[in-house]
């Protein structure tokens, strides 16, 4: 009977060391991952087609109009627009990694749905990362802040994610006090 | 057990045992000769029964929402509906969108949840006749199980949250009743509904079902969705719709590690526009989408246009002029009321003035896509449709197969406007998918889908009126040309001025010598609904054509308004229904009063109104806004609607904000334009909705809580706001915008 199995290596010798399989090692709400594919692959496709996390968002090939904003390292950033060759050692963030592990939502996400700030919802995830964005490099933004962000929404939620983000603001000061 | 309860001749409602102890009630749409299909062929949560409401025995309660979700709150507020009228416990209710239903009637397809066709503004008053009974019955066949348990008459007990409660205090869960209600099989006695006063969830705020799976990530668009060993299929489009191929090497692309094929689609010229391909077309098939978009751009492709290659938007708009200076009959006088001609002779004033509005695309925030799984006898698709009826159409002409073998599912919709009434992405999607064996995904790139839509076409207004030394506007000759949106869709000629113009559109019915002529552009440019059709272009033009009167009258163009619209009364619509003067002059004494319309003539900020009736609703907007040097920035917006009964405030509120911002992003900024047959835009930067900074920071909804059978609203807020907009505008620029997009005309004329 066929062995299926290589007998074990009996000396160091025999030992054929197998290369190390390179990749593009990268943290993703908190994971690792390594990728191996193509490199020039935008981390769009990467999310959506190899781990299919689907909430970032397709919107158009040059990233403009914000539903495919991720954080990396903290930053929104288009991920249409950003190949994986350029993700090695960072750390992503996409809309699914916005609640703790026990599934808590972030004081943005709760607001988003007690305004109502959501249209059809296909760009609100957009929305969400660069509010996350805004937040993340002043505390309290004034309107003028909120009127940087670089997402379109068709359905007209603007006015409504204005009022979630300082409804955010302050249930983030009460969460800082308590 | 299973029975049914009749509601019109052609509806009925039925009840079924489900699984585990629940009770089903569904509505199902049937000739009278159909038998009620028996309990066993019960599946399990959802039948084809159209079962609107299952109550479980744990009790949860869950609940069909039909139409489709495309961002207007339908799931949520017809399911409160359905909820309220079986005093469901509302923090027990899950919300599961129904697909396509429907059944094979030999041969013939037998819809069994009625129309299914979200984001046209008619969702919630069809649910309003028909959904409410389903909740009902639910109701009535609990209370009938617990009379029987409690010993009680049914008459006798009440129902709050969920839960039965007898006289003396016993309480008894929908959840304990259900497998009893279902044994009990329904008498024919008329189903009785609640009286206004006893809604509990009618009325009352609440946020959409699907927030938390949206603000998670977790909503699965049909974008989103997979079969295993799916492929993939992106597409290039011939510029012109009616060009053709005529050079094609593939080689790059095929060498592309991860692309499968390249597949040549043509339109069939045979079938209306929405049904088939949308222009002749070459699709790259690949594993990933990332090998198909790299397939896509390394195709070498040469086209050749065809008639339509000599269009541009100048040559259109010549065109649209040419007629409505001619003395050429109109194509239809929609309107003619009193003597146009007999009232010149009262003239004090006469006013003209003539408008240009350009060519619009949808620009849905999800792009145009169909998942298909294909195989000899089924077809599985998920669609993002707001007429899974139509999105059926096509694939059984193109399959071939049996109704009840073809299975339509709709997730929600990121946006249709109207687009998604058009089906000639499913229909690529099935034909690609039959040269491949396997499951395919078609998407289209944001490039294809601006420029090759289903446009809302262009128009020029012509209008004249008539001020009589009362300043009464005694007569109004408006003159609109636009290509039809129903040209080539079976409708005949002399109804092709349905989708442009209203025959009751104001100020028809208020002036009495009144005239309404369409004449019709041909144009090559496929063209289909658009959100607020033709209401928006329409009141557009009427908007700022009763405020240029008023200035021509040196008066406050609210008197103006007041004088037109008159005494409070019923004006009687052609086809029925009327409108009530008092709720139009309330909606404009609303926005008006909030934002402290005496101010109008002295203030340093401009001022605008406009108010619109349609379909059974009143809106009307004030707007106020200011200038720096060439920025322009919108202050303030006010508006205030009238749909009779509000399902959800909060879902309003949020469906006004969101129309008014949509039209005024619209009539800011957006434009397609064409050259040499070609539309030259093809992404954001061509086409750019406004930014957060360009749009007003609040918009303050005022709703009048009324009785009367809830209208449609998902698109009610947006003819009156550019219109408002423009003669703001005007207030604080003394120019005139009579040219949309807005932006690039003020900036033109300052």
């Amino acid at each position: 009977m066929a062995q299926d199995h290589a007998a074990l290596p009996t000396k160091a010798t025999d030992i054929t060391p197998v290369p190390v399989r390179s990749g593009i090692d990268l943290t993703i709400n908190g994971e690792s991952f390594r990728h191996t594919g193509d490199p020039d692959m935008p981390l769009l496709w990467y999310l959506r087609d190899v781990l299919q996390l689907n909430g970032t968002k397709y919107g158009g090939e040059h990233g403009k109009g914000g539903a495919d904003l991720v954080l990396v390292d903290g930053k929104a950033t288009s991920a249409i627009g950003i190949p994986m060759s350029k993700l090695g050692g960072k750390h992503i963030v996409t809309v699914e990694g916005l609640a703790d592990t026990k599934g808590n939502l972030h004081p943005l996400q709760q607001a988003f749905i007690d305004e109502d700030a959501i249209g059809c919802g296909y760009c609100t995830p957009g929305w969400l990362m660069a509010s996350m964005d805004l937040l993340n490099r002043i505390k309290n933004p004034s309107d003028n802040d909120i009127d940087t962000l670089p997402n379109l929404c068709r359905c007209g939620c603007q006015t409504r994610v204005r009022q979630a983000i300082k409804r955010a603001v302050a249930a983030m000061k009460q969460g800082a006090k308590a | 057990m299973s029975g049914t309860v009749r509601l019109s001749r052609r509806r009925f409602l039925q009840v079924m045992a489900g699984t585990a102890g629940a009770l089903i009630v569904g509505i199902g749409a049937a000739d009278a000769s159909t038998p009620p299909v028996p309990s066993d062929m019960l599946g399990d949560a959802l039948s084809e029964l159209g079962a609107y409401v299952r109550v479980d025995a744990d009790g949860s309660v869950l609940i069909g929402a039909r139409d489709p979700e495309t961002g207007t709150g339908v799931a949520t507020s017809l399911t409160r509906i359905i909820a309220d009228e079986m005093d469901a416990d509302w923090q027990r209710v899950r919300v599961i969108p129904l697909g396509l239903g429907v059944a094979d009637d030999n041969g013939k397809p037998r819809w069994l949840y009625g129309q299914q066709v979200g984001g046209t503004g008619n969702s919630i008053p069809r649910a309003w006749r028909d959904l409410r009974s389903a909740g009902a019955l639910a109701r009535r066949l609990l209370l009938q199980a617990a009379a029987q348990q409690l010993g009680v008459a049914a008459e006798r007990l009440r129902t709050e949250k969920g839960t039965v409660i007898a006289p003396d205090g016993r309480r008894l869960s929908y959840g304990s009743l259900a497998a009893a209600a279902a044994k009990i099989t329904p008498t024919p006695q008329p189903i009785v509904l609640k009286a206004p006063d006893h809604y509990s969830l009618i009325g009352q705020s609440a946020g959409d079902v699907d927030a938390r799976e949206i603000v998670t990530g977790q909503t699965p668009y049909a974008l989103d969705q997979h079969f295993g060993d799916m492929v993939v299929a992106v597409l290039s489009h011939c510029p012109w719709p009616d060009g053709e191929l005529t050079g094609l090497d593939s080689s790059a692309a095929l060498a592309i590690k991860g692309v499968m094929k390249v597949v040549e689609l043509k339109p069939d010229p045979k079938l209306p526009p929405g049904e088939t391909v949308i222009a002749p077309a070459v699709a790259v098939i690949a594993k990933t989408t990332w090998a198909a978009l790299q397939g896509r751009r390394a195709l070498k492709l040469a086209w050749k246009p065809g008639a339509s290659g000599t269009e541009s938007s100048a040559a259109l708009e010549q065109q649209a002029t040419g007629l409505l200076n001619s003395d050429a009959a109109p194509t239809t006088r929609v309107r003619d009321d009193g003597d146009i001609d007999k009232a010149k002779r009262k003239a004090a004033r006469r006013v003209e003035a003539v408008y240009y509005q350009p060519w619009l695309a949808h620009a849905t925030a999800e792009p145009m896509n169909c998942l298909v799984r294909l195989d000899k006898t089924s077809a599985t698709l998920y669609v993002p449709t707001q007429s899974p009826r139509q999105a059926w159409t096509v694939v059984q002409r193109l399959t071939g197969l049996a109704p009840d073998q073809i299975d339509i599912r709709v997730p929600r919709v990121g946006g249709g406007y109207g687009r998604r009434l058009d089906h000639d992405y499913v229909a690529e999607a099935v034909l690609l998918a039959k040269e491949v064996d396997k499951p395919l995904q078609l998407f289209w790139p944001r490039d294809e889908d601006l420029s090759h839509d289903f446009y809302r076409s262009g128009c020029v207004h012509k209008l004249n009126a008539i001020v009589d030394a009362k300043r009464n506007i005694i007569a109004w000759n408006q003159r609109m040309a636009s290509a039809s949106a129903l040209t080539g869709r079976g409708v005949s000629s002399d109804h092709l001025w349905t989708s442009e113009v209203g025959a009751n559109q104001l100020p028809a019915g208020l002036v009495p010598n009144y005239r309404s002529d369409w004449f019709s552009v041909a144009s090559s440019l496929p063209r289909g609904p658009h959100r607020g059709m033709p209401d928006v272009a329409n009141a557009f033009v009427v908007g700022s054509f009763l405020d240029e009167i008023a200035h021509g009258l040196k008066e406050d163009p609210l008197l103006t308004h007041l004088r037109l619209i008159g005494e409070p009364r019923l004006i009687p619509l052609q086809g029925g229904g009327a409108i009530d003067t008092a709720r139009l002059a309330n909606v404009l004494k609303l926005v008006t009063d909030r934002i402290s319309w005496k101010d109008w003539l002295h203030s340093v900020n401009g001022l605008g109104i406009a108010c619109w009736y349609m379909d059974g609703a009143y809106v009307a907007h004030a707007i106020e806004v200011s200038m720096q040097g060439e920025k322009l920035t919108i202050d303030r917006v006010v508006c205030a609607v009238d749909v009779g009964r509000v399902i959800n405030p909060m879902g309003l509120e949020g469906q006004v904000a969101g129309a008014t911002l949509d039209a005024l992003s619209t009539a800011l900024n957006l434009a397609i334009t064409v050259k040499d047959g070609k539309v030259q835009q093809s992404n954001w930067k061509d086409y750019p909705l406004a930014s957060m900074a360009q749009l007003p920071r609040s918009v303050e909804v005022i709703t009048v809580p009324g009785e009367g059978d809830p209208a449609g609203a998902s698109f009610l807020a947006m003819p009156t706001a550019a219109p408002a907009l423009a003669n703001a505008v005007f207030r604080v620029s003394a120019v005139r915008v009579r040219r949309l997009p807005l932006m690039k005309e003020l900036l033109r004329l300052l």
